[in-house]
């Protein structure tokens, strides 16, 4: 294997830390701390990370509803991040987002969209600029299996490959859109297979193995800066929990088998990347194990700093609205 | 000064702007061969990659022009009224709501040129004069040109302006002439129109018309006919219907006590509406008479002329409802 031992760690500290980010947002909104909806990303950690170590901080990236995975990924900030999910000052988005709506520009993260297909123009817009410009950035848009049937996606895939964008198109394909099942709404057999329609090559990832994700995004990136187009990649994975937080009127069992999401538990994406760092001598047990502490403990801090930071001023309602701003009628 | 046609001075607005600054470029459908005219010799003088002729995608360009805006290019986007329906998610999940929604971290200057093809015999889907629905929405200015001129310097400003710009292109002024200045003539060496700063266009005693785009040119001319009446009509042009300039509106209902507002979208909920409302809540002790809205009426534009011709503001509309006025 050709990656870099530092990358590898990196890899890992950040799915750990989406993992126990998560977790701690499932008990936080339990007990009710927050409220709205938040979208899991508990078993899909190797998706976004594994691509978004393809990345450079210059590079951008475009995401959905299920939006803390990615901004984690791409090394944005737990704390500011859980106090946006808090509706605090301090948050990402200064409270005005939440949960859905995580962005952080300074780091190429263009925002978080919860219509769904919708950011996929928006991240192929980042590209476009690239390509007028001749600069050397990519752009990525994360979508799922159920905004793999929007127009904006097939608008945007056409658009990227006629003007030849550097532009990743990444899939993830976790089976279910809310309750409905993949196979139910896609007329393939593959996400990727719509690749063909566009020109573009489609490549079908594990989307459990973090190492198989960054390689296949790895060479659409470099594909993308050489001026050769977009890529398509489709990473199957799987969502543990349900749809959101919050929607209790979705039963475990009336869409899916308990055996089926057991037989996805037995393909953790942090087992598959643990297990291969330790089988090659890059990584022991006991520095997996401090890598998941240290995570567990920086989820903590950054929890203390949501409950901590105050709630927005009432005159905040108005600010933000305008780069150039107008009276308010 | 010179006798410059409408589309001509959309023309010079865009070509001034993109010769100032690389980061302007255009895209639309059909624009490198300027099937509508106000792209003429882009291509030429701009190359193919700040002049992008698109697929028929407006959900996938607009949404491209818009993430382009955000990592530092002002795009002008050319398209009709009629298709921004195809490309609603883009203008208002994105571009209206992302600024606010992400905290003040995107900025996006983008502008989307939209032209309002009525009363032409187009017939439904290609007639709309939507700019009420988006003023519904935050977000997004809108600019509503009435004269060459104005269309110009609004275009411009709209381009340097740092939000997302809708310019309500209105296709029945098109061929209209008009005074536009020679930059050489200018202090500032180009010609500016700042938003949200109304024009009196006419100045009078008796009832004040706001007029909106198309409908500006039949209030001054209503006003002038009223003139050899004995009836003195002030005729004012918002330019902007956000920001909207209320106060020289106020003031001029203040001085006449009446109002007429004449706008070609649809009467429900339209620019209209909204100015009425405005006055009712904030000039009410200035009025002598109920304000009067003259806009379209509340169907879709029929193809035939026989009927198309009954929907919109005309002058003996306008003409009427001023007298309504001064009956009180």
């Amino acid at each position: 294997m050709d990656i870099d031992r530092d990358l590898l760690l990196m890899m890992l500290r950040r799915m750990w830390m989406i993992r126990n980010f998560e977790l701690k947002v499932i008990e936080v909104h339990g007990a009710g701390e927050f409220s709205g909806a938040a979208h899991p990303y508990i078993g899909e950690e190797a998706v976004a990370v594994g691509a978004c170590a393809a990345l450079k901080d210059t590079d951008y990236i475009a995401g959905n509803h299920r939006s803390h995975g990615h901004p984690i990924a791409k090394g944005g900030r737990v704390d500011k991040a859980m106090a946006e999910l808090y509706g605090r000052v301090d948050g990402y988005c200064k409270g005005k987002g939440g949960s859905m709506h995580l962005a952080d520009y300074s780091i190429g993260i263009l925002g978080e969209s919860g219509i769904l297909g919708s950011s996929v123009p928006v991240a192929v817009g980042a590209a476009l600029a690239a390509h007028i410009k001749g600069d050397s950035f990519v752009s990525l848009a994360f979508f799922g299996d159920g905004a793999s049937n929007q127009g904006a996606l097939h608008e945007s895939m056409n658009l990227a490959s006629v003007w030849s964008l550097p532009v990743i198109f990444l899939c993830e394909n976790n089976q279910y859109a809310v309750t409905t099942s993949y196979a139910e709404t896609v007329a393939v057999e593959h996400v990727s297979d719509r690749a063909s329609a566009y020109n573009m090559p489609g490549i079908l990832v594990d989307g459990q193995d973090a190492i198989a994700m960054y390689e296949a995004t790895a060479a659409a990136v470099t594909r993308a800066r050489a001026g050769e187009g977009p890529t398509l990649i489709e990473g199957l994975t799987y969502r543990y929990e349900e749809h959101s937080l919050g929607l209790g009127r979705v039963r475990r069992g009336e869409y899916r088998t308990e055996e089926e999401i057991e037989s996805w538990r037995q393909r953790d994406p942090l087992d598959i990347l643990e297990n291969t760092l330790i089988s090659q001598g890059i990584a022991t047990r006991e520095e997996c194990d401090a890598i998941n502490a240290e995570t567990v403990d920086e989820v903590e801090k950054a929890t203390e700093f949501a409950r901590n930071s105050p709630f927005p001023e009432p005159e905040a309602l108005f600010e933000d609205m305008w780069s150039d701003p107008i009276p308010l009628p | 000064m010179a006798q410059t046609i409408f589309i001509e001075a959309i023309n010079q607005a865009i070509s001034e702007e993109m010769a100032r600054d690389e980061n302007v470029y255009i895209m639309g459908e059909d624009i490198r061969r300027a099937v509508y005219g106000a792209t003429q010799d882009l291509l030429n003088d701009y190359g193919e990659k700040r002049v992008l002729d698109t697929p028929l995608s407006e959900n996938g360009f607009f949404g491209a022009a818009i993430g382009s805006s955000l990592v530092g290019m002002r795009p002008i986007v050319e398209t009709l009224t009629s298709f921004m329906w195809v490309g609603m998610d883009q203008l208002i999940s994105q571009a209206a709501k992302m600024r606010y929604m992400f905290g003040g971290q995107a900025t996006l200057p983008v502008v989307f040129r939209a032209t309002m093809f009525y009363g032409g015999g187009s017939a439904a889907h290609h007639s709309d004069r939507s700019y009420p629905m988006f003023m519904n929405m935050p977000g997004i200015k809108i600019v509503v040109p009435s004269n060459p001129a104005d269309m110009k310097g609004l275009l411009k400003s709209a381009v340097r302006d740092n939000d997302p710009t809708i310019v309500f292109e209105d296709g029945t002024l098109f061929g209209m002439r008009g005074d536009v200045p020679d930059n050489a003539d200018l202090p500032e060496g180009e010609l500016i129109v700042p938003f949200g700063e109304a024009k009196i266009v006419r100045e009078g005693t008796d009832c004040t018309i706001v007029a909106i785009a198309g409908a500006v040119n039949i209030a001054i001319a209503v006003s002038d006919q009223l003139a050899a009446e004995g009836i003195s009509v002030e005729v004012i042009d918002p330019r902007t219907l956000v920001p909207f300039d209320k106060q020289t509106v106020l003031e001029s209902v203040e001085k006449t006590g009446r109002l007429v507002i004449a706008d070609p979208a649809h009467k429900v909920c339209s620019a209209a509406s909204e100015i009425a409302s405005i006055v009712a809540e904030e000039g009410f002790w200035s009025l002598q008479a109920p304000i009067q809205k003259v806009a379209s009426e509340q169907v879709h534009i029929p193809f035939s002329p026989a009927l198309e011709k009954l929907v919109y503001p005309d002058a003996a509309k306008i003409t009427a409802a001023v007298k309504r006025t001064l009956e009180s």
